[in-house]
């Protein structure tokens, strides 16, 4: 089937009115040899798999036969229901996408078809409700990151970091970017993507018992860097030192660009409180669901300084003919449609509806809300943590030995956990994210099999992305894991090995 | 009721939600958590009830224009109907409550929905592999670039120029730069396609691709489309097509039989996702066999029945987004296309063609075409006709909102005066078209009797003309407590709102 109400004989009577014999005659202009034939030979209706790869020089549309709604509805089902969904497994995942809860008021008021069916707002008159939503979003962002400027959103957490470091080497004309080890693996490299082709330097610093290795840092800053990036809390979960690494940086005219995490700013100082000169994050998190990773939501802040080199779409208070307030579209001329080649992004589209969600949950949340959901994280996943390092063969990584407290920065880095004793397990803090090393000959992969037989998705292998921890995977626990769940974790382990 | 905004409606110690107990032992951050990691000051965020929340929102909402509630001609944006089966189907809780990092025999139904939509994209425009990473139309022009990029540096040899027609939209040089290219537009011929003869003269071995957009932003075919692949060719430089108006396309001929070498497409365009007031969207990225090995990584792979994640590749140019892309927006895609299947894609654009020319012949008389015959699935008309009367296609613009529509994209392309870029698309009834047509004729006509009218439009709004100049010189781009910029306040007094040092969570 298809949505095109005009029928066959309104079709006539168009083409009538338009003065062409066929509609052949409209497209007269596409050379026959590429033509399509009209209709295409019948091929035999698939079972739900689609498709068929394009052969070179087969020319013709080789797409299985429209379904009607219900058949669509049960292809799709079928397809779902092939998936394990965390409605139906207890989840431990985060590693850069977190499962939070989603007020039933979101989805029911962004699921209008106004909020749902309108493009970007040019037309500022006739997209007051976008607008006035974009400036409530941009207030609320500055807000909970406590920046100056916040842009109407960029693509997710990802780009927002590359975008980041485009502006820091825009403003600073240098070209060295140290990254963070600790930055999550999909941001450094998109990153690197973004950057080919760019007269940039991109230097990676090691972390030291997980997190960013503060003298590695100052020994790699100078007067040709453009920004350090750091996450916080970071990739193995543990907190980075903002304050100082800002510190430093700032003395040698260099920019904090600091990507985190919104959950964790109901309690943890948000990077305007420690000098970041960009802020980025990933605000899925924030009302939309996980939904295997995208759409995300790339929050962008910055200072008023940098206002006028920040990337994306800025909507602003304004006034109408009549005085009155209204919003509209502004700073246009930084953009694509405007500046071409001199526009400080390409980004057009980008996740307006996400930020919708974002700003309906924060309104719904509000400050209290936002704090005791960042306190209930920390709260469950300090929980669990205690109940898991109770298992005689898993332990908190990163926690420093006596050897290695006495700042002995020779000391095995690149991240490697060190054995700890159980006496110092409590040494790096962390919010609802934390890495934990198994003894060996107990793999992370054996460990997660085992669970994922009980319906309990483990923590995720952080050898995928960090080969030299074979022992260690990331643990996630937020408010939505039950201390049920939790128990019901450590019981099953306890069973299994 | 005046448009509060959410922070004006705020009252101290009122909760728009509640969070379940916690039931493990309470623990104060402080106590696990270093004083100076933590944060001092909560943020400054309304405090506001549910039903405040679904009234300020259900309110913001009407004062939107939308598909769902108008018809919405904007020009190259194809705003078609977005059926609500893709959005049944995208908020299933096996699609919606996904964990991107779950391992893969968990997830193979997802994996074969994304590999199927792969298969579906290379049949619809005859490429060989697709990638679905990029988030957005512009996201794939910039993955594409850094394609040609990588492809010409696998052959050991520097080209840094990309060649783009005047008629472009705005992303094509904007991504070309922010890829590290030089941009040189060729300037369009006489018939508003890419002249050849100019096209030669700017063809040197430091041409890296020519980046077009098939049919243009005049709604025109290129119809030397091949002859310019093979001039591209010869020099081994590449074809790289903006999909954005695919919607002309859909079974009548596929970019990869003209030459065409890499193409983004639009899935909020094209194939029906909503496009949510900015997004999200998704522009996956479809290639030649010989450009497939430098595609973004992970590709998803069919081994046996099974579906996997391949990160492997060696000529990879990377990542573009963080794990597979907006998989959201990918479903609701399958679900248009298996809907529609080859007869209604084909009838889709036929239709989308139909419409554009019909409302095109209506409307030529006061508002001039200057550029084609016939017309693909768009138009670009000229308000010019008007200036007489001190008349401009903003002002035209404007008033068609008066009159219930949403404006036509104005003022591009670029080379067309006083342009209105009008897309019907497929979805428009002819009644519809009638309607629209009248009102824009009736506008020609306001312009002669009561120009006025046009140029302090629109009046029926719940605001007149925006101050444009003064939201670019005076920016404020955030609410502030004291902020009050109307000149006619009809707020109730607000609340103080500070959430005090007292409201620290107990519990």
């Amino acid at each position: 089937m298809d949505y095109a109400p005009n029928t066959d004989e309104q079709l006539q009577e168009m083409l009538r009115a338009i003065g062409a014999s066929s509609f052949e005659e409209l497209i007269s202009t596409v050379p026959a040899e590429l033509r399509l034939p009209a209709e295409a030979p019948a091929r035999r209706p698939s079972q739900g798999g689609a498709g068929g790869s394009a052969q070179a020089g087969q020319r013709t549309l080789d797409v299985p036969h429209g379904l009607a709604e219900a058949q669509v509805v049960e292809l799709c089902e079928r397809l779902a229901g092939r998936n394990r969904s965390l409605n139906h497994v207890t989840s431990f995942l985060g590693a850069g996408a977190y499962q939070h809860l989603i007020p039933t008021a979101v989805d029911a008021l962004a699921s209008r078809g106004e909020w749902l069916t309108p493009y970007t707002p040019y037309q500022a008159e006739a997209s007051q409700g976008t607008l006035q939503a974009i400036y409530e979003f941009q207030t609320m962002v500055c807000e909970l990151l406590q920046m100056e400027v916040a842009n109407a959103s960029l693509y997710d957490g990802a780009s927002s970091v590359a975008e980041a470091v485009l502006l820091a080497m825009r403003a600073t004309q240098r070209p060295r970017v140290l990254v963070s080890e600790a930055l999550h693996p999909h941001a450094s490299q998109t990153l690197a993507t973004y950057l080919i082709g760019a007269d940039a330097i991109v230097q990676e610093i090691p972390t030291v018992h997980g997190v960013t290795d503060l003298e590695a840092l100052s020994k790699a800053l100078g007067d040709d860097v453009a920004c350090v990036v750091l996450q916080q809390p970071n990739v193995f979960g543990c907190l980075e030192p903002m304050s100082q690494a800002g510190e430093r940086l700032h003395r040698v005219g260099g920019l904090l660009i600091a990507s985190v995490y919104p959950i964790s700013l109901g309690l943890l100082k948000p990077p305007g409180a420690y000098g970041a000169d960009i802020a980025v994050a990933e605000g899925r998190c924030l009302g939309s669901p996980v939904a295997y990773g995208g759409p995300g939501l790339g929050l962008f802040t910055t200072t008023s300084e940098l206002l006028r080199r920040i990337p994306g779409r800025l909507a602003g208070c304004t006034v109408d003919q009549r005085g009155r307030r209204g919003f509209t579209l502004t700073l246009q001329t930084r953009e694509q449609h405007i500046r071409r080649e001199r526009a400080t992004s390409n980004i057009c589209t980008n996740e307006g509806w996400l930020a919708l969600r974002a700003t309906i949950f924060l309104s719904l949340l509000g400050p209290v809300g936002m704090q005791e959901l960042a306190r209930l994280n920390v709260e469950k996943a300090h929980y669990a943590r205690e109940r898991l390092v109770e298992l005689p063969w898993v332990r908190a990584a990163f926690s420093p030995s006596p050897r290695d407290q006495s700042n002995d920065h020779d000391a095995p880095a690149r991240g490697r956990p060190e054995r700890g004793g159980a006496e110092s397990r409590d040494d790096q803090p962390f919010f609802n994210e934390f890495t934990l090393e198994y003894d060996s000959g107990i793999s992370v992969d054996t460990v997660n099999r085992a669970l994922a037989k009980a319906g309990i998705v483990g923590g995720f292998p952080l050898a995928d992305w960090f080969p030299s921890m074979p022992q260690t995977s990331l643990w996630c626990v937020t408010e939505l894991v039950s201390r049920e769940a939790v128990d019901r974790l450590v019981d099953v382990l306890r069973k299994v090995i | 009721m005046s448009d509060q905004l959410i922070f004006e409606r705020s009252v101290t110690g009122r909760r728009g939600y509640h969070l379940p107990p916690s039931e493990v032992p309470a623990r104060a951050p402080a106590d696990v958590i270093p004083r100076e990691q933590l944060r001092t000051a909560p943020p400054l965020l309304p405090e506001v009830a549910e039903f405040d929340v679904v009234r300020h929102y259900t309110r913001l909402s009407q004062l939107n224009f939308s598909v769902d509630t108008h018809f919405y001609p904007l020009g190259s944006c194809t705003m078609k109907y977005n059926p609500k089966l893709n959005e049944r189907v995208a908020a299933l809780p096996g699609f919606a409550w996904l964990h991107p990092l779950q391992p893969a025999g968990q997830v193979q139904g997802m994996l074969e929905l994304l590999y199927e939509l792969e298969q579906l994209l290379c049949a619809i425009t005859g490429m060989s592999a697709f990638t679905l990473q990029p988030a957005a139309g512009a996201a794939g022009e910039l993955t594409g670039l850094k394609i040609i990029a990588a492809y010409h540096r696998r052959k050991r040899r520097t080209r840094s120029t990309i060649l783009i027609p005047d008629s472009a939209h705005g992303t094509n040089p904007a991504s070309a730069a922010l890829s590290g290219f030089t941009v040189v537009q060729l300037v369009s011929g006489r018939d508003g396609l890419i002249d050849v003869q100019e096209l030669r003269s700017k063809l040197t071995n430091d041409v890296a691709a020519l980046m077009l957009t098939n049919p243009n932003t005049l709604g025109l075919f290129e119809r030397d489309i091949k002859a310019i692949a093979a001039l591209l060719h010869e020099r081994d430089a590449l074809v790289y097509m903006d999909g954005a108006n695919m919607n002309a396309l859909l079974g009548i001929a596929r970019p990869g039989d003209m030459g065409v070498d890499l193409l983004q497409l639009n899935l909020h365009k094209t194939f029906s996702t909503p496009h949510g007031g900015g997004g999200p969207g998704a522009g996956p990225v479809g290639v030649t066999k010989t450009l497939e090995p430098f595609l973004p990584v992970p590709r998803v792979r069919k081994r046996g029945a099974r579906y996997v994640w391949d990160e492997r590749a060696r000529a990879t140019i990377g990542r573009v987004h963080g794990f597979y892309g907006n998989c959201g927006v990918l479903v609701r895609a399958y679900a248009y296309i298996r809907t529609l299947g080859r007869e209604g894609l084909a009838r889709t654009s036929r239709i989308a063609i139909i419409n554009a020319n019909y409302l095109k012949r209506k409307l030529e008389g006061a508002f001039p075409v200057p550029f084609g015959d016939h017309c693909m699935h768009e138009f670009v008309a000229t308000a010019k006709a008007l200036n007489a009367h001190n008349i401009n296609a903003w002002d035209v613009a404007k008033r068609l909102l008066d009159y219930g529509f949403y404006a036509p994209t104005v003022f591009f392309p670029l080379i067309v005066d006083e342009a209105l870029m009008i897309e019907p698309t497929e979805t428009e009834s002819k009644e519809t078209l009638d309607q629209f047509a009248h009102a824009l004729l009736a506008i020609a006509q306001e312009a002669q009797t009561n120009p006025e009218l046009i140029r302090r439009s629109p009046q029926r709004l719940t605001v007149d003309r925006l101050d444009e100049v003064r939201a670019a010189r005076e920016p404020n781009l955030r609410w502030k407590p004291t902020e009050d910029i109307s000149r006619q306040p009809s707020t109730p007094a607000r609340q103080p709102h500070t959430p005090g040092p007292g409201r620290a969570v107990h519990r």
